[in-house]
C-alpha cells in the first residue's frame, strides 16, 4: 500500500515522504512522519481549528487536506512562526495576555491569527472574532485570546508607524 | 521513550496576588508542550477500542480469532483475557474493565486491540466477530425504578430525602415550575490518550491525562491484580477536563495492552469515540414549588429532583448530593422539602463535570425566582437581595456558614455595573450571525440577573487531604506535588507559592506522578487551589522554619530575628547576611499532607454539616432574540464572584471567562441528544460549543475579597462557580425578552417559536 515517494516542503525545509499512503491527512504526515506535533487533533472534521496550518499563505485545517495534495506549496505550521529560538509577537502576546490554558487549541489560533495579522494588521473586534471562529478553545471563553491579537495588533500599528517616521 | 515530557519548568517571577505567567506558557505557543495525544515510542504499537454499537445486549458470544491472525496485530483481549478486578468505578466498582455478558450502554468497551498501525487497529476492530442479543434499552430515567434492574447493583444509584424545618404550611403566594437540562458534554480538546509502557519488575508505567493519578493508580493496579507500587502513573500534557478526566477511561486498556504484548502502547480517542468514552453532565428532570410571603420572604421550598446517572454509578452519588443540598439556592428559607433521587439507565454514563450537580438545580432555583418575582410584583433584584444568606445562616441542611457568605454583595454589584453594549450595528452581530438572516425589527433584547453557589472541596465526611513536598538547595526550590495541570494554572500557583514563602526567585516543578509523591487528590470541586495550594504552602513554610532555625543555630543567632528578604537571610538585630543559595549549600526537604476541616455525612433527612466552604456567584445576562427563527444572541456577560482573596488576577479572569462561555453554551448550544439510549450527535460538526462569535465580552463588575477563615491565603476556589449561574442568567435573559416559560436548557430554537406565552407574562 505505498505510494511514490514524495516531497513536502514544511517551514521552509524539505521533507521527503518514503512510505506514505495516498489516503493520508497532511495533519497525520505532519505529526506522525515528520514528528512535528505543534499541529493538534481535536476533531477530524475541520471543525475546531486545532490543526490549522498555512497552505501557500492561506488558512487550512491539514486534517482535511490529503498531504500528497500539498506537494510543491509551501507549508507553514506553528513551528514555523518564530524566527529561530525567538517566539513571534504573537506567541509572546498570548503568554502575557493569559491566552493559553490548557494550550491544545493554541498552535491552531496562532497560526490563524498570524495570517490575520499579515493580512489585516489592525482589525477591528468583529473582524477577529470571525477570523478565528474556526477555532475552537474550551478553556478561555475567547477573551484573553481577543486581548493577545489587540496587544499584537497595537504594537504592530505602533511599529509600523515608526517605520514610517524613519 | 523520545517524547514523554519529564522537563522540569523554571521560572522567575511574581509572588501571591499578582499575575504571574504560566511556566508551560512558552512551551504551548510554540507548539512543543507534549500532550498525552503527542506521545512517541520507538517500539510503539497503537492500541483501540472495539465498543457497542447498542444501548443494552446480551453478548451471546466473541470471536477474536480471525483479528488475531491480522497482519500487524500483537493482541486482541475481551473480558476473558483479563486477571485482576473485572470491574472499576471512582466511588463504586461497578463497571466492567471489558463486557462481560452483557453491555449496558451504547459505546461501552467490549474487546480492545494493539497493532503496528492505526489501519491494522481498526480493521482488526472490524473483523472481531461479536454476536449480540438485543435487549430493549431502559432509556427513560423515570420508569428507572420500577423497572427490572439492569445491573445487579440495581437502578437506583442515590435517594436523597432532604428535610429542613418544620412547617409544612402554603405560603401566601406559591409558584410551581418543571424544569429540564439536557446532557452536556464537558468537551475538552484534546481527547482521551495516553501511553503504557512494561517495566522490568512485571509491571507498568502510564503516561495519561488525568485529573487524579493517585485514584486512577489505585483502579488500574486492582484491576491488573498488580501491587499498587508496580503501577506508575505520571501525568501527560493534559488537553483540557472539565471534569471529564475523571473517571477511568483508556488507562486499564492500555496497560493490559502493554502487559500482554510487552511493549509499549500508545492510544488516542477520535472525538466520536470520546463522546462514547468518558462520562457526561446528568441530565435532570426538577420539579418546584416556592412558598413566599407577600412580602417576597421565603416560607418553604418544596422540589423533586431526578437525574439520569446512565449506565454505570460513576460519582452519580455526590452529584446528587449537591443538587439536593444547593437545590434552594444562595437564599434563606426555613422550610425546605427535597426529595432527590439518581438512577441507572441504559444511557450514556454520567459524573462530573464544572458544577458538578450545582448547575442544574440553579437554572430551576433561579428560574423560580424570577416567577416568584413576577407573582409578587417585585423587582427580581430586590427578592434575591431580601432573601440572601449571609455568614451565620443556615443552609438546608442545617450546616451553619461559618465562612464567608457575601451573597448580597455579589447580587448587587452585578445588578448595578453599567452595561457597556448598544443595539447591535452590524447583521453579523444579530442572532443568527454569519447566516445573516435576521430582520431587526423581529429582534427583542432581554436582560435577568442570576445567583447560585456550590461547596468548594469534596464534602460527606471524604478523606480530603493532597500532599506536596518542597526542597530547597543552592536557592533553588522545588516543588513536588502530584495535582493534575489540566490547564488551570496550579503550575503557576505553586511556583507563586514558593517565592511568596521562601523568597526564592526560581521555583522547579517536578513532574506529577505517583511515584515520588502521595496524593494530591482531585483536580475538581474548585479545590485544588486551596488543598494543594495549602500542601505547597505548609510544605514551604516548614523548610523556611528549618532553614531559619539552622542559620541561627550555626550562627549563633535569635531565631526571631531572622528574616527573608532580597534572596537572602537577614538578621534585624545584627549585620549577619547569607545568600540564599550559600544557605542551602545543604539541601532542605520537607514533605507535608494537608487535610480541610473534616466534614459529615448526611443523614437520613439530608442534614448535617457535609461541606468545608461555599462560594457564591452572580450573572447578569443581555441577550437579544429573533423569535421568527427561534435564534439567540448573547451580547454581553457580567459577573460578580465570591473569591476570597484574588491571587493571580491574570488566571482568575480566564476562569471566570471560560467557566461563563461553558454556561452559555448549556443554555442555548450545548446538548448531546440520546434518543433510546444513542447519542445522535457525537461530534463536532453536531454537537455546538460556543466560538468566539458566540461569546460575549464577560464584564467582571466585582472580585468580593473577604478572606475565607481556614483557607490558605484565604483565597477560595474559583473554577466551578461560572459556570453555575451563567447559565441560569442566559436562560432568564431570554424568557426576559420573548415572555415565554422556557423550563429547558439548552433552550432550541422551537422552544422560542413553538412555545406559548407565560401565563405571568
Amino acid at each position: 500500500m505505498t505510494s511514490e515517494i514524495y516531497t513536502l516542503t514544511v517551514n521552509g525545509n524539505d521533507y521527503q515522504i518514503l512510505d506514505g499512503h495516498p489516503s493520508e491527512s497532511l495533519l497525520w504526515v505532519l505529526r506522525e512522519r515528520l514528528e512535528l506535533s505543534g499541529s493538534k487533533n481535536a476533531c477530524e472534521e475541520g471543525e475546531c481549528g486545532s490543526c490549522t496550518v498555512l497552505l501557500d499563505g492561506e488558512i487550512v485545517c491539514s486534517c482535511l487536506v490529503l498531504a500528497a495534495s500539498a506537494v510543491g506549496r509551501e507549508i507553514v505550521t506553528i513551528e514555523g512562526l518564530g524566527s529561530g529560538n525567538e517566539i513571534s509577537d504573537v506567541q509572546q502576546a498570548f503568554v502575557d495576555a493569559g491566552a493559553v490554558q490548557c494550550g491544545f487549541c493554541t498552535p491552531g489560533l496562532l497560526v490563524a491569527i498570524d495570517q490575520l495579522l499579515n493580512t489585516n494588521p489592525d482589525p477591528d473586534d468583529l473582524t477577529v472574532r470571525e477570523a478565528i471562529s474556526g477555532n475552537l478553545c474550551r478553556c478561555t471563553g475567547y477573551g484573553r485570546i481577543l486581548e493577545a491579537v489587540r496587544i499584537a495588533s497595537n504594537s504592530r500599528t505602533v511599529q509600523n508607524e515608526e517605520e514610517k517616521g524613519k | 521513550m523520545s517524547r514523554v515530557q519529564t522537563s522540569d519548568t523554571v521560572t522567575k517571577g511574581p509572588r501571591i496576588g499578582e499575575s504571574a505567567l504560566r511556566p508551560d506558557g512558552i512551551p504551548k505557543v510554540k507548539g512543543e508542550f507534549v500532550f498525552s495525544n503527542d506521545l512517541r515510542h520507538p517500539q510503539m504499537l497503537w492500541g483501540g477500542t472495539l465498543r457497542s454499537p447498542h444501548p443494552a445486549a446480551r453478548i451471546v458470544s466473541i470471536n477474536t480469532a480471525p483479528a488475531l491472525k491480522m497482519t500487524g496485530v500483537h493482541a486482541v483481549l475481551s473480558s476473558e483475557d483479563t486477571e485482576g478486578m473485572p470491574l472499576y468505578g471512582l466511588e463504586h466498582p461497578d463497571q466492567p474493565v471489558l463486557a462481560d455478558g452483557v453491555v449496558r450502554y451504547q459505546g461501552e468497551p467490549v474487546a480492545i486491540v494493539a497493532a503496528d498501525h492505526p489501519e491494522n487497529v481498526r480493521l482488526a476492530l472490524e473483523a472481531i466477530e461479536v454476536e449480540y442479543e438485543l435487549i430493549e434499552p431502559l432509556s427513560d430515567s423515570k420508569l428507572a425504578q420500577e423497572a427490572k434492574a439492569i445491573h445487579p447493583d440495581g437502578n437506583l444509584f442515590r435517594k436523597i430525602d432532604l428535610i429542613y424545618g418544620n412547617s409544612q404550611e402554603d405560603g401566601e403566594i406559591i409558584v410551581e415550575g418543571t424544569y429540564e437540562v439536557g446532557m452536556q458534554d464537558q468537551a475538552p480538546l484534546g481527547t482521551e490518550s495516553g501511553m503504557a509502557i512494561p517495566s522490568e519488575d512485571g509491571g507498568v508505567d502510564l503516561f495519561v491525562s488525568t485529573q487524579w493519578l493517585h485514584a486512577d493508580r489505585d483502579q488500574v493496579a486492582a484491576c491488573l491484580n498488580l501491587p499498587s507500587e508496580k503501577v506508575r502513573l505520571t501525568l501527560a500534557g493534559v488537553g483540557g477536563a472539565f471534569g471529564a478526566r475523571e473517571d477511568i477511561s483508556l488507562h486499564i486498556h492500555l496497560c493490559l495492552l502493554a502487559l500482554r504484548t510487552g511493549k509499549p502502547v500508545k492510544m488516542s480517542y477520535s472525538r466520536t469515540e470520546s463522546f462514547h468514552g468518558h462520562v457526561h453532565r446528568h441530565p435532570a428532570q426538577m420539579w418546584y414549588r416556592h412558598h413566599a410571603k407577600s412580602d417576597g420572604t421565603l416560607t418553604r421550598i418544596e422540589a423533586r429532583l431526578l437525574l439520569d446517572g446512565g449506565a454505570y454509578a460513576s460519582t452519580s452519588s455526590a452529584v446528587l448530593a449537591n443538587a439536593a443540598c444547593f437545590a434552594a439556592g444562595p437564599y434563606r428559607v426555613p422550610s425546605v422539602q427535597i426529595h432527590g433521587a439518581v438512577v441507572r439507565t441504559n444511557n450514556p454514563p454520567c459524573g462530573a463535570m464544572r458544577g458538578f450537580g450545582c448547575v442544574q438545580v440553579c437554572f430551576a432555583h433561579e428560574a423560580q425566582m424570577d416567577k416568584l418575582a413576577i407573582a409578587l410584583g417585585m423587582d427580581p433584584v430586590e427578592l434575591r437581595l431580601k432573601n440572601a444568606l449571609k455568614s451565620g445562616d443556615q443552609i438546608i441542611t442545617g450546616q451553619t456558614i461559618t465562612g464567608t457568605a457575601p451573597v448580597a454583595e455579589v447580587i448587587e454589584t452585578c445588578a448595578q455595573h453599567p452595561t457597556s453594549v448598544g443595539a447591535a450595528s452590524e447583521q453579523m452581530e444579530l442572532p443568527g450571525g454569519a447566516g445573516r438572516t435576521a430582520d431587526p425589527k423581529n429582534i427583542v433584547r432581554g436582560e435577568a440577573i442570576a445567583v447560585g453557589f456550590k461547596n468548594l472541596m469534596f464534602s460527606e465526611g471524604f478523606d480530603d487531604f493532597s500532599t506536596a513536598s518542597c526542597q530547597l538547595l543552592d536557592g533553588v526550590a522545588t516543588i513536588t506535588c502530584a495535582c493534575a495541570e489540566v490547564g488551570q494554572g496550579f503550575v503557576t500557583l505553586a511556583q507563586q507559592i514558593a517565592r511568596e514563602i521562601l523568597g526564592v526567585e526560581e521555583v522547579i516543578l517536578a513532574p506529577a506522578s505517583t511515584s515520588n509523591v502521595g496524593s494530591a487528590g482531585s483536580t475538581s470541586a474548585s479545590r485544588q487551589t486551596w488543598m494543594s495550594g495549602g500542601a505547597v504552602k505548609s510544605a514551604c513554610e516548614e523548610v523556611r522554619i528549618r532553614l531559619l532555625s539552622r542559620i541561627a543555630e550555626s550562627h549563633d543567632l535569635d531565631v526571631e530575628s531572622l528574616v527573608i528578604v532580597d534572596g537572602g537571610i537577614a538578621s534585624l538585630s545584627s549585620n549577619f547576611s547569607i545568600s540564599l543559595k550559600e544557605a542551602t549549600i545543604e539541601s532542605i526537604e520537607v514533605e507535608e499532607t494537608y487535610r480541610h476541616m473534616p466534614t459529615h455525612p448526611l443523614d437520613e433527612n439530608g442534614q448535617g454539616d457535609a461541606h468545608v466552604s461555599f462560594a457564591f456567584s452572580a450573572h447578569r445576562a443581555v441577550v437579544d432574540v429573533d423569535q421568527e427563527l427561534g435564534l439567540i444572541k448573547v451580547v454581553e456577560l457580567i459577573t460578580s464572584q465570591d473569591v476570597g482573596r484574588v491571587l493571580n488576577p491574570l488566571q482568575l479572569q480566564g476562569q471566570l471567562e471560560g467557566g461563563a462561555a461553558q454556561g452559555l453554551g448549556l443554555a442555548v448550544l450545548e446538548e448531546i441528544n440520546v434518543v433510546d439510549g444513542r447519542i445522535l450527535n457525537p461530534s463536532f460538526t453536531d454537537y455546538l460549543l460556543p466560538t468566539a462569535l458566540d461569546m460575549p465580552p464577560v464584564e467582571i463588575a466585582a472580585l468580593i475579597e473577604q478572606p475565607e477563615p481556614n483557607a490558605p491565603f484565604g483565597a477560595k476556589g474559583v473554577g466551578e462557580p461560572p459556570a453555575i449561574s451563567s447559565t441560569a442568567a442566559v436562560a432568564s435573559a431570554v424568557r426576559n425578552a420573548t415572555g415565554l416559560d422556557l423550563q429547558r436548557v439548552p433552550i432550541r430554537p422551537t422552544d422560542i417559536v413553538f412555545s406559548e406565552k407565560s401565563e405571568n407574562d
